[in-house]
């Protein structure tokens, strides 16, 4: 919404300067979003009377003019303007002045061997249009030394504040004037409309024709005046529209353009003899188009609200006149209409049709329903005042609704809600001030809101609008003390997970990336998901299509644009959220992440001491029992199956579990996943479903379980298995612990080898078990039977034979 | 003394002075020992002298006892000594072989090269801040229905200001209802609303979306807001609350704040925050000092509507709530450019503005200490 500030002044007599009016929109809730001051701009560009002008000495097309600026001695100011002349009053700008277009700033120089202090300049110099064929030519009045911009009238400078969407009566001048007033910023101008006698009857008729179905219209008035000439509307208000960006039409369609911004109060007019028989206003039909005053052609449904006469639609009501109806200069006999549309129709209608007007905006944030007639009254003075003209009745359909309400408003909410203290007088005089009716008595005043304020509600509206205007600089900062309650812990398991995962992973060297909840359907359909239900209705793009079943796909698509931009060995990890179905224990929290390239936990690419090599599947493994190790899941006892999805390489791959819970799946990606997806191996990944791991049992204390140490030493035996090469290493390692669960406190697997020496389907597995005696040293003789046992249950458990 | 105690003695001297060159003239430990052993092996040439004592007379051995003792004190001596230097110099010798290059660079640990994303760094700061004041951190799904992302939020059907939300929409379910994403984090005030009893402090960060993409926007991003329900709570504590918040967060000793009334469909009133900063530096925002206003958030107290549709009675509870963009706020913070950068998970990017795995924020270490 913008305004210049003499327009301002028309409803609001200013009793502070231009910059403490500007300073104060901003804190009563009219944010300031610019502020276009062209006197200040051009402050030092002063009207300058060229004296003399004379051809330049060493140039045909230059001149060499002495300039008045009404004190001083004549300026010389070598000039190339075709219209530079004697006795010419143009815009002078002083060495030192910076050209607002340019942004140079001006030095006494030599022109041609003539000396040139100062240039005048054109109107594109300054940015006041494109004009650049001459230098200004100013009314022959203007003063030398007179500040230019005043001499033109720029001197008025403009505002534009962001209104929110409650505060439709601020999309009148008029509203922000009464806003400031109550403020404190000056007195507010409020004449009331006076009525213009109609002095024949209204010659066509408007009817609201809804049936059965609800009324899009609660009230529509129009009139008629006729023998009107309809021209150039007046400087002062072309001037206005246009210092707020709109484009003057003629005097009647001027006349509605300026009711919107003046008064919030959007109009329209059609011309008489363009209509045909009475107006009806009622839903539109569908097949039926109207050419609007955009030379755009719309079509209509049931769901609009429109005006027609008996050659069809003439407007979309309440968002854009029709092009056939419409008022120009041949026009004589005006129909005015002040109308009250369905807000929400509007709404939907603007949006289904994609049209955006001055109108719409307002009638969907609404407009004041007591001014629909004396908007029609103001619009009759206007028009009389610009285009002459005899008025008709007035006639109206429907009923202006009647929005009295009584809201009962203890004083005490402005303290408790606020936690602002103001006097019942305070609270009256601003309410009063906004056009509130008080009655009643302290402590609790029965307060009706005036029919410009349909938002207001309740209690708590009115004590926005005390501490709004009273200040919000005025409510003290008042402290919360955080409270009785212990310190405790403020995040969930969950959320407690997701920090350790995160800490853990970039531990190991992995970068953390925040990738789109959304992906394309295909890769979505790759990593199990892909269902109709999480598929976005109106996605930005195809790629973005799909809720993300699996952080993979962001990942894995990431990896390549890194490869792309010659990064091809990356670790990338991401804690998020993916999506199984659409309802709120669908959404689960993963940790996920990948490897690409050499990009070891040791160090990616070629090294001196070491050159890396491809990244494997034990890399993922590690990643994920380190992250699960860090999120406190119970990791020793976790079982490794060979069943992981199948977006991960069938031979390459895992999945931890703890019995039927599967946290986590590792693997190398499948090569036809990678190939769909468009990204190069080697890639191995891991995915954590950070939800599964279990919680922590709850203790009563953090004490830690007693340390116990032996007083005796540890044995360690290493012991050579050969075994089928089907067999799981974990097989053996479990059967060696179990062996004696006391005495075997740790088995390690040293060795594994295939090849020469050992049959071709078998394999040599070394294991390292250590004996932790805890009540004596355990003799030869024990340490034989021990170890004797140990083979044993190896051999049963996995057919593993002793290796020679 | 007689001719043999002269004789005698000179043999020492001579056999003192042969062994001490044989001693100089080893040059490793080696051929020191095969000196020792001919010197004082168990057939060397002083261990015989010695043993030539006990033929001697007791005049004699009065004499050569001491001599003889004498020398083979003196030779273990010079043994000892040179059997030092050897060792001295050998080691010398081998250190002086064993030289590497020390400039040769060394892998980067990993905890060196892993990053934590600046979203994650700064939703623990502000975990941190808010922690201290007694708040708890709460969660919500993404995708929404229209009760916990509109109605509730009394955002009436058809209300302009839905459209302002620019709302990603699923497909219609069983019900007939289309769920959203949700476009912002107020639906997790609600669900918090509907289940804990006041006194409710919370904050409640996540993912929101919106369909909107051009250079300031992103069809997805992250919100955190804050919610206090109480008796009593009011405006003044809200203001104090985020004027601690911003000098935390900031790490400043203190910021102008400028609240300006505005709009939102959930609070009443609201307000626009704006915070004093200097912005005459090319590229660096200064917070806490200099004349320039800056918004960062909005706040306001809880709609009563919003407080029924949650089940609490408006005239015995009272709250307020904020909200702010946590990528706005980080880029405001560490000086990120571009937001479509934080989703593009480009190596170069994370490992610049990424922070270090150790690197946790506390507010014992200022935060970003």
């Amino acid at each position: 919404m913008k305004f210049t500030f003499s327009w301002l002044q028309d409803h609001l007599e200013p009793t502070a300067s231009f910059d403490a009016i500007v300073e104060r929109l901003s804190l009563i809730g009219l944010e300031v979003e610019g502020v276009e001051d062209k006197a200040r701009q051009l402050a030092p560009f002063v009207v300058g009377e060229v004296l003399t002008a004379e051809k330049h000495p060493n140039a045909d097309k230059l001149k060499v003019c002495t300039v008045s600026i009404g004190k001083g001695e004549p300026i010389q100011v070598v000039c190339g303007a075709p219209n530079a002349r004697a006795g010419l009053k143009t815009v002078f700008a002083a060495p030192g002045t910076v050209i607002p277009t340019s942004g140079l700033e001006l030095k006494i120089g030599k022109i041609r061997d003539v000396e040139s202090r100062g240039m005048l300049c054109s109107a594109r110099e300054l940015g006041l249009s494109e004009e650049h064929d001459g230098i200004l030519e100013l009314p022959e009045d203007a003063t030398p030394g007179a500040p230019f911009a005043e001499v033109l009238g720029l001197n008025d400078p403009v505002v534009e504040i962001a209104v929110t969407p409650n505060r439709a009566d601020c999309l009148g001048v008029a509203g922000v004037a009464r806003d400031l007033a109550a403020a404190g910023l000056g007195e507010l101008m409020a004449p009331k409309v006076k009525p213009v006698d109609g002095t024949f009857p209204a010659p066509l008729g408007v009817t609201l024709e809804f049936g059965e179905s609800s009324s899009l219209c609660p009230a529509f008035a129009l009139r008629v005046v006729k023998g009107v000439k309809n021209g150039p509307s007046p400087q002062w208000m072309q001037d206005r529209l246009r210092a707020i960006g709109l484009r003057p039409i003629n005097a009647l369609v001027d006349v509605t353009n300026f009711m919107t911004f003046d008064r919030n109060r959007p109009l329209h007019v059609f011309d008489l003899a363009k209509v045909k028989g009475n107006l009806v206003v009622r839903r539109g039909r569908p097949g039926e188009t109207l050419k609007a005053l955009d030379g755009k052609t719309y079509a209509l449904d049931e769901t609009m609200c429109v005006i027609a006469d008996e050659n069809g639609v003439e407007s979309l009501a309440g968002i854009m006149g029709g092009e056939a109806s419409g008022c120009d200069e041949t026009t004589t006999n005006v129909v005015i209409e002040s109308a009250l549309w369905d807000a929400i129709t509007i709404a939907q209608t603007g949006r289904k049709l994609s049209i955006n007007s001055d109108a719409r905006f307002r009638f969907e944030r609404g407009v004041d329903p007591a001014f629909t007639l004396p908007g029609l009254e103001l619009a009759t003075h206007l028009i009389q005042e610009i285009c002459g003209g005899e008025a008709s009745e007035v006639v109206l359909a429907g009923v202006i609704p009647d929005t009295t309400r009584t809201i009962p408003f203890p004083l005490s909410e402005v303290k408790r809600l606020a936690g602002l203290e103001a006097s019942e007088q305070e609270v009256r005089d601003v309410l009063e001030a906004l056009g509130f009716a008080i009655s009643g008595a302290a402590p609790v005043l029965e307060v009706v809101p005036p029919s410009w304020r349909g938002d207001i509600e309740g209690k708590a509206d009115l004590v926005e609008e005390v501490v709004r205007i009273l200040g919000l600089d005025r409510v003290p900062a008042t402290e919360l003390p955080r409270g009785e309650d212990a310190r405790k812990a403020v995040l969930t398991p969950l959320q407690l997970r997701s920090r350790k995962a995160r800490r853990a992973l970039a531990a190991r060297g992995m970068v953390e990336a925040v990738t789109w909840s959304f992906v394309s359907q295909e890769a979505a359909r790759l990593f199990g998901g892909g269902a109709s239900e999480l598929a976005l209705s109106n996605p930005i793009a195809a790629e973005l299509s799909d809720m993300r079943p699996s952080l993979l796909p962001g990942l894995i698509k990431a990896a390549g644009t890194n490869a792309a931009r010659g990064f091809a060995d990356v670790a990338l990890f991401e804690v998020g959220q993916i999506f199984l179905d659409d309802t709120p224990t669908g959404q689960r929290q993963a940790a996920t992440g990948l490897r690409r390239g050499t990009a070891k936990p040791s160090g990616a690419g070629r090294h001196w001491s070491g050159t890396a090599g491809a990244v494997d599947v034990f890399d993922a493994k590690a990643d994920a029992t380190a992250a699960l190790a860090a999120c406190g899941a119970p990791v020793a006892n976790l079982q490794v199956t060979t069943d992981a999805p199948g977006w991960y390489h069938p031979g390459r791959s895992g999945t931890l579990r703890l019995g039927s819970n599967a946290m986590a799946h590792f693997g190398e990606i499948h090569p036809a996943v990678l190939e769909a997806l468009d990204v190069s191996g080697p890639l191995v990944a891991f995915e954590i479903i950070l939800d599964k791991i279990p919680e922590p049992k709850a203790k009563a204390t953090r004490v830690k379980p007693s340390l116990d140490l032996s007083a005796f030493q540890a044995v360690k035996r290493d012991f050579a298995f050969v075994v089928g090469r089907e067999v799981a290493a974990a097989d053996i390692l479990k059967a060696a612990q179990g062996a004696d669960k006391k005495l075997v406190t740790a088995v390690g697997l040293f060795d594994l080898y295939e090849g020469k020496g050992i049959d071709p389907d078998k394999k040599s597995v070394a294991v390292e078990v250590t004996l932790q005696p805890r009540e004596r040293t355990l003799t030869d003789k024990e340490i034989e039977e021990v170890a004797g046992r140990i083979v044993a249950e190896v051999t049963k458990k996995t057919g593993a034979t002793l290796r020679a | 003394m007689s001719d043999t105690d002269v004789t005698d003695q000179s043999a020492i001297a001579d056999l003192e002075q042969d062994i001490a060159s044989a001693i100089m003239r080893a040059e490793d430990e080696a051929s020191l020992e095969e000196v020792r052993i001919a010197a004082l092996g168990k057939k060397g040439s002083v261990s015989e002298l010695l043993k030539s004592l006990g033929a001697m007379s007791p005049d004699e051995r009065k004499v050569m006892g001491p001599a003889i003792n004498g020398l083979r004190d003196r030779v273990t001596g010079l043994i000892t000594h040179r059997r030092s230097a050897l060792k001295t110099k050998a080691l010398e010798a081998r250190l002086a072989t064993e030289k590497v290059d020390v400039t040769l660079p060394v892998r980067e640990a990993a905890a060196e090269t892993g990053r934590v994303h600046p979203i994650a760094q700064v939703m623990e700061e502000l975990t941190a801040i808010f922690a201290d004041m007694g708040f708890s951190v709460a969660e919500g799904p993404d995708i929404e229905d229209d009760f916990h992302n509109f109605t509730a939020l009394n955002f009436p059907p058809g209300h302009p200001a839905r459209e302002m939300h620019d709302t990603f929409f699923l497909p219609p379910g069983a019900d007939g209802q289309r769920k959203v994403l949700r476009t912002h984090t107020s639906p997790v005030q609600v669900r918090t609303m509907q289940t804990k009893t006041p006194p409710i402090r919370v904050i409640c960060p996540g993912r929101t979306y919106r369909c909107d993409s051009d250079q300031t926007h992103t069809p997805m991003f992250h919100q955190v807001e804050g919610l206090v329900i109480d008796k009593g709570a009011h405006l003044g504590h809200l203001k104090w609350i985020l004027e601690e918040f911003c000098k935390s967060f900031f790490e400043v000793e203190g910021v102008k704040m400028r609240f300006r009334p505005s709009f939102f469909p959930f609070t009443e009133p609201s307000m626009e925050v704006d915070i004093q900063c200097d912005r005459s530096r090319p590229g660096e925002i200064r917070f806490g000092e200099g004349s320039d206003w800056l918004e960062i958030l909005g706040c306001g107290m809880v709609h009563p509507n919003v407080l029924r549709n949650c089940g609490l009675d408006p005239d015995e509870y009272q709250g307020f709530a904020w909200g702010m963009g946590i990528d706005r706020i980080a880029m405001l913070k560490y000086g990120m450019s571009d937001l479509r950068a934080f989703f593009e998970a480009d190596v170069r990017w994370l490992s610049h503005y990424g922070f270090r795995p150790l690197d946790f924020p506390t507010l014992a270490g200022g935060l970003s200490a």
